[in-house]
């Protein structure tokens, strides 16, 4: 707006830039631990300048938490959340917009109230789905007596078992089974004309081909916003790991830097390794955070439009 | 309505059953499991479950450590989203000024959307760790001042901190896009009769954005609830004397340190139904109460 405000520009920047400090002074503190020794961390009164052990310590906490084998495994974790979430969510939007079929609705239904309940709130039984992954079909199998049937006609004892713990489809899969990007998808279908679609027909394309040839390059930048998004919620992951995964082979960034510092509860006055922590803390912290602020545009358009 | 539609449903059903097959796998089964498990109990020796009512709810409902979970629980959800939100509605009021720098404030305030739950729960620990760093001077000052480790209020003061440090970002984004969907002529037009910044602010622009605070408030109390887990697990792992003992937490501490199934799976269903009630309450009166224009 045109107007002079020299008084109140000056209170607008001291706002903002007070807001800033807020959020920037941890991560300030944490790179100052990061950059000194052990002793210069504990030094009482605190030394708020960075020392010169950024580099040594950054390469202590890479050997000691193995992140060379912990980053490929979150970085095919944040793949496979990105990648199946793309592709699912497009699909089933595909089905339930382009399609005149009576289920449309009721698909749509069953896929919104995922939305309500994340993962954390159905943890337990989550975690004893994973343990294996087939104990559906194996109790409705019993239930209708299915399972009885064919033990008594071919002798065979029904016992599917499909053990996910420890892998990385086990990783992957509870995380994709949510409704975020399939309301996108959706919404985003719905705007497209309905000449587009008798267009396609007319010259003799049929679903997939439209699908493949029309939508999916129109939804571009969609895909990008739903990428960017599920990118940083793949990466961040920390609660599922921690119960899943028990072989390191298989452990991710999150979860190992928990355990660069021991329990407070639980340590006899031994002083954890703070500087190796904290370096290890901004290790973890960079890829997500680059790539929110390089994809800037989609992550807001794309946060903005899925709510979450 | 659509008219062109594909009329190949074998198709319809080939693209929306690997979807379906997933949800039903990890999202109905186990809401169902919990449901079962919450009303049946797990037998000593072995030999099924044995179906008890509401024997678990009423042992959970009696137990006074379940009602101080609960009560941490609200202390640290409404304390983080009024933190946070307050912060970040002060913020984005003034970022919409969109004076120099307004790229860089943006930008700057934005970032902290991506960082980890764990990598804050540690900063911050460390941070108010009451023997190295910052905090450790204040207690050389004034001994006792500060020990998070040893008082519970210390811890969860801590622990509400982080969590509302983690919750501006998304606040701001959503408060600054609703501010920038507000129509320029409205404010042009206030302008044009003599209102000043802050009075467009506390006139036009506050009254036009509340649909955006409803809707912040429901989902980051929602997220307080089921969201705190990376923070209270780094920082406190609940303690001390469970004083940070939130209910995401505890049900992962019953549920699998103590394997107590039932208990957990009884939790579950409550703080299930106190989410889908927030959700609720948001769908029937926020969003139809609340109205643009």
């Amino acid at each position: 707006m045109i107007e002079r405000t020299p008084i109140l520009n000056i209170v607008t920047h001291t706002i903002l830039f007070t807001g800033l400090a807020i959020l920037v002074v941890p991560i300030y503190l944490v790179i100052v631990a990061a950059s000194q020794t052990l002793p210069d961390v504990m030094a009482i009164p605190a030394k708020l300048l960075p020392g010169d052990q950024l580099i040594v310590n950054l390469k202590a906490a890479w050997v000691e938490a193995e992140f060379a084998t912990k980053f490929t495994n979150t970085l095919i974790l944040a793949t496979g959340v990105v990648v199946g979430k793309l592709v699912l969510a497009a699909l089933t939007a595909f089905g339930i917009v382009f399609f005149d079929h009576r289920l449309r609705m009721p698909i749509f239904w069953m896929v919104f109230i995922t939305l309500m309940l994340p993962l954390e709130v159905r943890i337990v039984p989550t975690y004893a789905v994973a343990a294996n992954a087939l104990s559906p079909f194996q109790s409705i199998l019993d239930v209708t007596g299915i399972s009885w049937l064919i033990n008594a006609t071919t002798g065979v004892e029904v016992a599917l078992n499909w053990n996910l713990l420890n892998s990385y489809t086990g990783l992957i899969m509870p995380l994709v089974a949510t409704a975020t990007g399939t309301f996108l998808y959706r919404q985003f279908f719905l705007t497209i004309p309905d000449e587009l679609v008798e267009a396609a027909k007319m010259d003799g394309a049929g679903p997939l081909r439209f699908l493949r040839e029309i939508l999916i390059p129109l939804s571009v930048t969609n895909m990008a916003a739903l990428a960017t998004i599920m990118f940083v919620v793949g990466w961040n992951q920390y609660l599922w790991p921690l119960l899943i995964i028990t072989d390191p082979a298989y452990g991710v960034a999150a979860v190992e830097l928990s355990r660069l510092v021991p329990n407070m509860n639980t340590t006899g006055g031994d002083i954890p390794n703070w500087h190796w922590a904290m370096a290890g803390t901004l290790i973890v912290m960079l890829p997500p955070v680059a790539v929110v602020i390089l994809m800037q545009r989609w992550f807001v358009r794309g946060l903005i439009n899925t709510d979450k | 309505m659509r008219r062109a539609y594909f009329k190949n449903n074998w198709v319809a059903a080939l693209v929306v059953t690997p979807q379906l097959l997933i949800i039903f796998i990890f999202f109905y089964w186990p809401t169902s499991q919990a449901l079962y498990w919450a009303f049946t109990l797990e037998q000593p020796w072995g030999g099924g479950n044995e179906w008890v009512g509401f024997e678990n709810f009423r042992y959970l409902l009696s137990d006074d450590r379940y009602w101080h979970s609960v009560w941490v629980s609200v202390v640290y959800a409404v304390c983080t989203t009024a933190l946070a939100m307050g912060m970040a509605l002060i913020l984005a009021l003034f970022a919409d000024r969109q004076l120099r720098g307004y790229k860089g404030v943006r930008i700057g305030l934005i970032w902290p959307y991506a960082v980890a739950a764990p990598a804050i729960g540690l900063a911050f620990r460390f941070i108010f760790n009451p023997s190295a760093g910052v905090a450790s001077y204040l207690n050389y000052a004034f001994p006792d001042f500060w020990n998070p480790v040893m008082n519970g209020d210390h811890a969860l003061t801590m622990v509400i901190i982080a969590g509302a440090w983690k919750q501006v970002s998304y606040s701001f984004i959503f408060f600054l896009a609703g501010l920038q969907s507000i129509p320029r002529s409205l404010t042009e037009a206030s302008a044009m009769d003599g209102a000043r910044v802050m009075r467009r602010m506390w006139d036009i622009q506050l009254p036009l954005i509340t649909p955006t605070v409803f809707f912040l408030v429901i989902i980051n109390l929602t997220d307080s609830f089921t969201d705190s887990f990376g923070i209270v697990s780094t920082m406190t792992s609940g303690g001390p004397a469970r004083a940070t003992n939130l209910m995401v937490y505890k049900i992962y501490e019953d549920g699998f340190r103590g394997l107590d199934y039932s208990g957990a799976a009884a939790q579950s269903i409550i703080l299930m139904l106190l989410v889908v009630a927030l959700t609720f309450f948001q769908f029937k009166y926020v969003e139809r109460r609340v109205h643009y224009s």
